[in-house]
């Protein structure tokens, strides 16, 4: 109980210092740019609106910084994000929930996918030290793990797209076909999604198999398996139930701490295949100085994360009886 | 023996097993023939990088290696004159963000109490919040991030994953004989944190050196590759920025968007092949055995 109390407590500091990360960046900048933004938006929307964008980002100074803070802080909480410049007078939750499911789906499955095959590659070649995957799988993933993510992108772009033909270029559909819900719509949508999942999938892939690998050979090693063994077990029963799974558990963790990585890389992957997701729109809004949208995504995309190491903590502890005596 | 003596042979010991190790070893040798374009860029140059006075999407040719931009500019000679600026990143923030690992992890663990507590908060705090769109939010405010920006907000996210390390490291460390001894002496904080505490510590700082330069090459490079970097500085990110701009993988001038990132691929496999085998230092357990140890084993 005490151990969930602690990492609860985790979570609100981490979002709260975001949150306040995000309220003092614009204040710090020089020459506030966020003034010449909201030249742009005067005598199009209601003052009320005016005056949340003008304590989101400190325009109007003739208010105190620390009622800013807490006004800011409450208007945060009660989810008024403000209205996107970039798709005006939509709210700024508005243009955030439209490009959400496609990057939940792209970004969500090609992670997962790539945690389970990686974790599952690490385990093996560990397992066969010194064996053919483990003599190539180290090193291929440490150079594949130095190009840019986006680069992997541009390269399959340029192979499989214009030069093969095999998928479309850009998007996450096709503009001739009707977003309806059909089969051949569907189809359309995984036809754009092979490439960007490819990309995300072979740049994350390398560092789940190398933690994996590290942990496993550690693990290896312990009395425990060297009791199986002995005991005559199969082989096949000590790698994955005694072994894997506890070689499994610190990279449970990894998962959640990588997450942010896998994130950013997906942000340029979406950016060069114009899809449709929170990652591009991120770029959108800010090369279009739409600070509210760029604002409220890097809070949707830290709360993501959070969430998500807080999962895997958890499920950690559960799993794992060790962690929680800390 | 002091601290230079501890040191010195921790270097030596690395610099042995660079010589054994294969992936140490090519790792070492990118590093330096980088290092040298970086130092002397215009040996390397055959073409004034911005010089936009040559057929423009010009192939292949002895004269211009990498063919030429669709503004007419050498590809070859932008990619020699852009290795300065991510080589420089590399070093820098690499090093800055050791030096605020190492302070911070250091300091939190060797103190303990609350001032342990604070710091590790505030490390697993700056841990947790995702980095890249972090950056990009601040760098979007500014538009056009110039070096020493880009440094400042790279080494300003990039410290906490390595003073992590470098606390549980040292924590695991501090209640040793030879420090408890130390201290037993009456030795000064100073003499116990330099000379017992952190030469022990010496492979595990080189490798998050490594791992921040990376970091901070990948990084930089997806900025410029968005246009939040100078679009006007010579740089691999930049370049990258132009070709996209410009289409040029559509308009059949895939060299001039492809060659940069193998060029940033090389500086961070290099950085990646030494951090791998100085992880090998760092654990022994992870060093290469022989595979008949585990022969007739198989799952």
């Amino acid at each position: 109980m005490r151990f969930l109390a602690r990492r609860v407590g985790f979570l609100l500091v981490a979002l709260w210092a975001a949150l306040t990360v995000n309220f003092f960046i614009p204040r710090l900048m020089p020459g506030n740019p966020a003034e010449a933004m909201m030249a742009r938006f005067k005598g199009h929307i209601n003052p009320i609106a005016i005056h949340a964008l003008e304590v989101a980002f400190g325009v109007n100074t003739h208010q105190s910084l620390i009622s800013a803070y807490f006004e800011y802080l409450n208007n945060t909480v009660h989810g008024n994000l403000g209205i996107s410049l970039l798709n005006f007078p939509l709210p700024v939750s508005t243009v955030i929930g439209r490009a959400l499911p496609w990057s939940l789906g792209l970004v969500g499955l090609s992670t997962i996918l790539g945690f389970v095959i990686g974790t599952a590659l690490g385990a093996i070649s560990a397992w066969r030290r010194g064996g053919l995957l483990d003599g190539v799988l180290p090193p291929v993933f440490i150079v594949v793990s130095a190009f840019p993510y986006f680069w992997i992108g541009l390269l399959s772009i340029w192979l499989f797209a214009l030069t093969l033909g095999w998928f479309p270029i850009l998007g996450g559909y096709s503009e001739t076909v009707t977003p309806t819900l059909t089969f051949s719509f569907v189809l359309d949508i995984l036809d754009h999604a092979v490439l960007p999942a490819f990309t995300i999938l072979i740049t994350s892939i390398g560092g789940w198999i190398l933690t994996m690998r590290n942990n496993m050979i550690t693990v290896v090693a312990e009395d425990y398996v060297k009791m199986a063994r002995a005991k005559g077990l199969k082989p096949r029963r000590i790698l994955w139930q005694y072994a894997g799974r506890n070689a499994l558990l610190p990279n449970l963790t990894g998962f959640a701490m990588s997450l942010g990585f896998v994130i950013s890389g997906a942000i340029l992957v979406e950016y060069v295949f114009n899809y449709p997701g929170v990652g591009f729109l991120l770029l959108q809004a800010v090369q279009n100085e739409d600070f509210p949208l760029m604002q409220a995504l890097f809070l949707l995309i830290t709360m993501a994360v959070l969430l998500a190491i807080f999962v895997a903590d958890i499920a950690t502890a559960l799993l794992d009886p060790r962690t929680r005596t800390n | 023996m002091g601290a230079l003596g501890t040191v010195g042979r921790t270097l030596l010991r690395g610099l042995r097993f660079l010589r054994r190790d294969k992936k140490a070893m090519a790792g070492s040798i990118i590093l330096f023939a980088l290092l040298v374009i970086t130092a002397f860029p215009s040996w390397f140059t055959p073409h004034d990088p911005s010089a936009e006075i040559y057929n423009p999407g010009a192939g292949v040719s002895w004269d211009h290696l990498l063919g030429t931009t669709s503004f007419g500019q050498d590809v070859f000679s932008q990619l020699m004159a852009g290795t300065r600026q991510s080589v420089l990143i590399a070093l820098i923030v690499g090093l800055l963000s050791t030096v605020l690992s190492v302070v911070i992890g250091i300091t939190a663990a060797y103190t303990g109490g609350w001032v342990d507590d604070t710091l590790s908060l505030l490390t697993d705090v700056v841990l947790v919040i995702p980095t890249f769109p972090l950056i990009i939010v601040i760098v979007g405010y500014v538009k056009s991030a110039g070096f020493w920006l880009m440094v400042f907000v790279l080494v300003f996210t990039g410290w906490s994953y390595g003073a992590r390390q470098l606390r549980v490291q040292a924590l695991s460390l501090r209640n040793r004989d030879y420090l408890l001894a130390a201290k037993a002496r009456g030795e000064s904080s100073r003499y116990v944190i330099f000379v017992e505490l952190i030469p022990p510590m010496t492979s595990l700082i080189v490798a998050n050196f490594l791992g921040a330069a990376l970091y901070a090459v990948l990084a930089e490079s997806g900025l410029q590759f968005v246009g939040l970097g100078n679009i006007n500085e010579q740089s691999w990110g930049t370049m990258l920025y132009w070709a996209q701009n410009n289409e040029a993988l559509q308009t059949g001038l895939p060299l001039w968007a492809l060659a940069p990132g193998v060029a940033i691929a090389v500086l961070g496999s290099g950085l990646a092949l030494l951090n791998y085998a100085f992880d090998e230092v760092a654990n022994p357990a992870l060093r290469p055995v022989r595979a008949t140890k585990l022969k007739g084993v198989r799952p």
